[in-house]
């Protein structure tokens, strides 16, 4: 059986601009799989080529093993969408939202009203029925656009930022929401700033930079091969700095703290050596991120 | 250039986005069925019986008669002009709404089509308003004035389509000033609405039968009113036919630039 997405030398250009820069990749049946990057790194253009509504420049790419350029309505019967923006109907209430677009669909209207309400149920938003949609709060409205990509009972869910701007609740709500579609065999691509979330969430992601896919794993094997097991900051001073290379420890300074990346046994005594002939000011060890890897690999330099 | 006239797939699937708008309007009709019922009064009385008071005729014909089926054409360029202008840029660039269409099995194609059938459509329903309070005032002569009802769909289409190019092009919502005020104001003076037509220069009457598309609405409009029939009808039909087959295919294909990139 093909893989649900399969995309090769997939390319996007916008004239001079290139937005995607020939990426490879591909999403297995029932996976969570997660596209980070900077803004600008090219992940929502991809999203866009991957729901039919941006045409790719060139390379191949198949969807549903169907192609996004030839069956695109056939495609998005089977997908359900989470933008990066709320767009939501404004005339409508939260029911009338999901009813009104279950019909887009196809659906018949008695189906498409069954449907509105158990998904309102889904997402919590049952008491909301019949209140129009400016009326909801911002984690209400995310809620309501999982549950309109949900009417058409899609079998891939794409997510662009699906958290964005939520308060922890809403945000665990949303996590809990997704893992249980997944249970049920779906399989979801989202593309996240959030790197705890992406960590919790996605059996697989890749890390994209500059229309380029950087790297590309499981979030434990990036971690552990780009960002060690532990890492240890200190407080960053010039005294401190000369020290770690005179004892060649390898670091990095980044703003007020140095970090030195470390297997868990070597940050203990790194830790330790630090402590004894540094005189450091604060020290910590912590397990590394995807966080430490997210940044090593695109740098710090901010994007906008 | 070839391109923008391409035929589009169009699907059935247009007629959901025509009932989207069909749904919302008529949950709000108290508001939308109140400005053709009083725009008609309103023309009657000011025009009709203040101006004729003082003209009484125009070429034999009563002037409340003469300017009847005006104030229905004006009211046809009207509801789909500014239906597909300020209606659908705000569905378009404030709402998102065409962005969350096009994410279902909708295509471009399909929710363009869908907003020119209903800025028709609303055309079709402002006529259907006015229609009995001018056969109350007795201004039009039934049955034949009926047939203003498919003439506003064809006509709105027309103006739908006219108004969706501008809608595609504008760089944003203040610029669709524009057209209103320079194309639509001046074709509901010029158009042979308000007198006719002849009293121009012979020049003038060319350019207005030329580019100024709501003289033939009003030319069919008048002649199914009053009623007065000539082969002429046939002409303004196909001119209407024509003009609103290019600028419906037009504005689908310009919307398709601007908004697939």
């Amino acid at each position: 059986m093909p893989d649900t997405i399969e995309a090769a030398d997939l390319r996007k250009t916008y004239g001079e601009t290139v937005a995607v820069d020939g990426i490879r990749f591909s999403v297995k049946k029932g996976e969570i799989f997660g596209f980070l990057g900077p803004n600008g790194a090219g992940k929502t253009t991809t999203m866009k080529m991957i729901t039919c509504v941006s045409p790719r420049t060139s390379g191949t790419l198949t969807v549903l093993g169907m192609d996004p350029e030839l069956d695109p309505a056939a495609i998005k019967q089977h997908l359900g969408v989470v933008p990066q923006e709320t767009n939501l109907d404004p005339d409508f209430t939260c029911f009338g939202n999901l009813y009104y677009y279950a019909l887009y669909f196809d659906i018949q209207k008695d189906e498409a009203a069954r449907r509105a309400d158990r998904l309102l149920a889904f997402v919590q938003l049952t008491e909301k029925r019949d209140v129009p949609v400016e009326k909801l709060s911002g984690g209400m409205k995310r809620r309501l656009i999982l549950a309109r990509a949900l009417v058409n009972n899609p079998d891939l869910i794409i997510l662009d930022e699906p958290t964005i701007g939520l308060d922890p609740q809403a945000r665990h709500l949303i996590w809990e929401k997704l893992r249980s579609l997944q249970a049920q065999g779906n399989t979801i691509v989202m593309t996240t700033h959030y790197l705890d979330e992406a960590a919790r969430l996605c059996d697989r992601l890749v890390i994209m930079d500059n229309g380029k896919i950087l790297v590309e794993g499981t979030p434990d094997e990036l971690v552990k091969k780009y960002a060690g097991h532990e890492i240890v900051e200190v407080e960053a001073s010039d005294d401190v700095a000369a020290c770690l290379a005179g004892l060649h420890v390898p670091f990095e300074k980044t703003g007020d703290m140095i970090q030195v990346a470390a297997t868990t046994d070597e940050a203990r005594k790194i830790a330790r050596t630090v402590l004894d002939r540094c005189q450091p000011g604060r020290i910590i060890t912590r397990p590394a991120t995807l966080e430490d890897v997210f940044l090593k690999l695109t740098g710090r330099t901010l994007r906008e | 250039m070839a391109g923008l006239f391409a035929i589009p797939n169009i699907t059935g699937r247009a007629w959901m986005v025509w009932y989207r708008n069909l749904v919302v309007f008529a949950r709000t009709w108290k508001v939308n069925f109140f400005p053709p019922l009083v725009e008609a009064i309103l023309y009657l009385f000011a025009i009709g019986l203040g101006i004729g008071s003082y003209v009484q005729q125009i070429e034999g014909i009563p002037y409340v008669n003469f300017i009847a089926p005006a104030i229905l054409a004006i009211s046809v360029m009207n509801s789909a002009f500014f239906e597909c202008t300020y209606g659908s840029y705000v569905r378009m660039y404030y709402q998102k709404s065409f962005d969350a269409m096009i994410a279902t099995p909708l295509s471009i194609e399909d929710v363009i089509a869908g907003e020119l059938l209903w800025g028709a459509t609303r055309s079709l329903i402002y006529v259907l308003i006015m229609l009995p309070v001018l056969a109350a005032f007795g201004v039009i002569s039934l049955p034949l004035a009926l047939l203003a009802i498919p003439v506003a769909f064809l006509g709105g289409l027309m103006f739908a389509g006219i108004a969706m190019c501008f809608t595609a092009v504008t760089p944003g919502i203040e610029t669709l000033n524009y057209p209103a005020f320079l194309f639509i104001t001046p074709m509901m003076l010029f158009s042979g609405t308000f007198f006719p037509l002849t009293l121009m220069p012979v020049l003038l009457q060319y350019i207005a039968l030329a580019v100024l598309p709501l003289t033939h609405l009003v030319s069919i409009m008048r002649m199914l009113t009053l009623p007065a029939l000539s082969w002429t009808i046939l002409l303004n039909v196909v001119w209407i036919v024509a003009v609103a087959a290019v600028f419906c295919l037009l504005s689908i294909n310009l919307m398709r630039r601007r908004l697939i990139v």
